[in-house]
């Protein structure tokens, strides 16, 4: 029982780990005031690129570095559309989406062909600084992008409530007018926050390929970008709140593959179908509203 | 002394048609891109991707297949849109009318055809309308956004349809992942003899038109429209805009599920997992390119159709590969978003004199020498 309840821990680290980057990826950019839904297919371009970049040069940190860099480049796609054009944020973050996808799956098969076993590398490896220690050692046992993504989210909140560039964010985000008379750049704030959102995407794409399974695939990102749509929700737009949502998604979907193997009464599918309904019915009990910032959603044009 | 200026008004009608074939000609010349570093010649690239489908009868027939889920899901996106509601889950709702018309196909195996069919399109549809009542519930009773609760249930639908296809709905003879296959009296008939074309199709282009006619020519479709061009407006000249909303969501839904209905009983007769390769997003597409008329998105789901044939028709051709298609279409989509704001500006050019006139918000100024 305490073998299952620490591996089980240890694995809700793992799993959360790219829900955790791509959630305050996609926080930086809804707290400026757009809704970035090319946050699925920046994590799919992010854990393409990370591969091929990483299989090719041998190093693991220089494809999760191009992963990064794909993903802020997809940012600035979106901002190009939903900011300076002042284009409907669904449709074309969707488009993103919709594209990345199809360019990730495009060159992929234009670079490795149609192999019978899909090509891997050695991924990163895990690594404990209290190792040999029972129990924290073993819940320690995490990559160093997991330490990198939970290191995260102080930062994110430090850079969010205590910096000028965080005060001037979440203000583009809630009154873009006030932001403006200012005399601080809107579209520019809002270009940052894509782009430095984006890099996190990406880099959440990366862990996947690059950590987790040491190859693309298909089903690679399935559906975690939404996840981390619903998760943003679910964590009213506050970075603390996104690590307790992250730790309690990545602990159902864990749970859910150790019941998978054990052969429990429940359909598996109930447990992967939870973490989707439970925001849904958190959204009914909140109301979106309540916390969103005010101008998401709203192009902004001086007038 | 000539200036030339661009003002916020809406652009000359012809640009504004000319608008999504700028589109199309735009993205053409991006792709091409990608055919070259395939190591194809885009001109020869694309006689295989938008001509040769064309050239044979068969390969034609099936740009109407392709085409036939794209028109409803096209349709059921422009139905929502139009009303400002933001349905992203034409996929999901595609997956209920699927997981309906897997389960009545089976069920109504003694039923005789005239019966069984209109059955399974009722049924689909209500499928359809039945996903996507909770969110739409949530809008009008909560002011919940649709955008993720439509998004988050088209993963919802595919855990229900992987748990039913490896619980109680795998397949007793082949230990297959996919439902039983549905009796013959409920398949759709073909509407052309050796040829995958169904009776979905028919079913499409009769959507679209009446689509088409309540948009354009009756009250409900006045009401859909102003409701979509501003809700406080429209509360105001006497339009009650969570009743719309709620319409436009259901019957969007419906439809959506009447394309799921439609792939099971006229191409797959199971119900299989990868049912759909995305056509709830790519009816997105559909809608966006057509500007949300029946008639213009018709045309835009039959392009679209001819896009992923022709993809299929490339790599086999030329060993592109066929995801060249997916990028076709998101490309297109993305560019004729920015080229939609185009028709919101007229460049005019002026003498001195009517500068004058206060009557238009000009943005910018330049001079001609």
């Amino acid at each position: 029982m305490e073998a299952f309840v620490v591996s089980l821990f240890a694995a809700t680290f793992r799993v959360a780990s790219p829900l955790l980057l791509g959630t305050l990826g996609e926080l930086f950019a809804e707290r400026a005031g757009i809704l970035n839904l090319g946050i699925e297919g920046t994590m799919f371009f992010g854990a393409f690129v990370g591969f091929a970049v990483g299989s090719a040069s041998g190093s693991l940190w220089l494809g999760v570095l191009a992963a990064v860099i794909s993903g802020v480049l997809s940012g600035f796609l979106m901002g190009l559309l939903a900011v300076t054009l002042g284009v409907n944020q669904h449709v074309s973050g969707l488009g993103i989406t919709l594209f990345l996808t199809g360019l990730s799956l495009f060159s992929y098969r234009l670079i490795f062909g149609e192999p019978k076993v899909p090509p891997s590398i050695q991924p990163f490896g895990q690594f404990s600084p209290f190792e040999g220690v029972p129990i924290l050692g073993q819940l320690t046992e995490q990559y160093v992008l997991t330490y990198i993504a939970f290191a995260l989210v102080p930062i994110v909140w430090w850079i969010m409530r205590r910096t000028a560039y965080g005060l001037q964010l979440r203000a583009v985000g809630e009154n873009p007018e006030a932001v403006d008379a200012a005399g601080v750049s809107v579209a520019g704030m809002r270009y940052s926050a894509l782009m430095f959102g984006g890099g996190l995407m990406g880099a959440a794409g990366a862990f996947l390929s690059l950590a987790q399974l040491g190859s693309f695939t298909y089903g690679i990102i399935a559906g975690r970008g939404w996840v981390c749509i619903a998760l943003i929700i679910f964590a009213h737009w506050k970075p603390i709140r996104v690590l307790w949502g992250a730790l309690l998604f990545g602990g159902v979907f864990a749970l859910q593959l150790r019941l998978q193997t054990t052969g429990a009464q429940l359909p598996y599918e109930t447990f992967l179908a939870l973490p989707y309904l439970v925001t849904i019915l958190a959204l009914a009990l909140a109301g979106r509203a309540a916390a969103a910032p005010a101008s998401l959603l709203k192009p902004y044009r001086r007038e | 002394m000539r200036r030339i200026r661009i003002e916020r008004a809406p652009a000359p009608l012809g640009l504004r048609l000319a608008i999504p074939l700028l589109a199309v000609g735009v993205t053409f010349a991006l792709t091409a891109v990608l055919i070259v570093l395939a190591g194809a010649r885009p001109l020869e690239g694309y006689y295989y991707f938008l001509i040769a489908p064309l050239a044979s009868r068969v390969s034609a027939l099936e740009v109407l297949v392709k085409s036939t889920p794209l028109l409803l899901t096209g349709a059921a996106v422009t139905v929502a849109f139009a009303a400002g509601y933001w349905n992203i889950g034409a996929e999901g709702q595609l997956y209920a009318g699927a997981i309906a018309g897997a389960w009545l196909g089976v069920v109504l195996h003694d039923w005789p055809p005239a019966l069984a069919i209109p059955m399974m399109l009722l049924g689909g549809f209500a499928a359809g309308v039945l996903w996507a009542l909770p969110p739409a519930l949530l809008k009008v009773k909560l002011a919940v956004d649709e955008v993720v609760t439509t998004l988050l249930l088209n993963s919802v639908v595919l855990f229900l349809v992987s748990f039913l296809l490896n619980g109680p709905w795998r397949d007793p003879i082949s230990g297959w992942p996919q439902s039983p296959e549905i009796s013959s009296s409920a398949a759709f008939p073909k509407l052309i003899p050796r040829s995958r074309l169904h009776l979905g199709f028919l079913v499409a282009v009769v959507v679209i038109g009446v689509l088409w006619y309540a948009m354009s020519r009756t009250g409900v479709g006045l009401k859909l429209r102003a409701t979509g061009l501003g809700f406080r407006a429209s509360r105001f000249i006497g339009v009650d805009v969570n009743k719309t909303l709620l319409g436009a969501a259901l019957v969007s839904g419906g439809i959506a599920g009447l394309a799921g209905v439609g792939e099971v009983a006229g191409i797959h007769f199971h119900l299989i997992d990868a049912l759909s390769p995305g056509y709830g997003y790519t009816g997105i597409i559909a809608a966006t390119l057509g500007g949300l008329n029946a008639l213009g998105v018709g045309l835009a789901a039959v392009f679209i159709g001819l896009i992923e044939t022709g993809s299929q028709n490339v790599s086999r051709a030329l060993g592109v590969p066929a995801y060249l298609g997916d990028v076709v279409q998101a490309t297109l989509l993305l560019v004729t978003l920015a080229a939609f704001i185009l028709q919101n500006y007229r460049i005019r050019f002026s003498s001195d004199r009517s500068r004058d006139n206060p009557s238009s918000g000009e943005l910018v100024e330049g001079e001609i020498p």
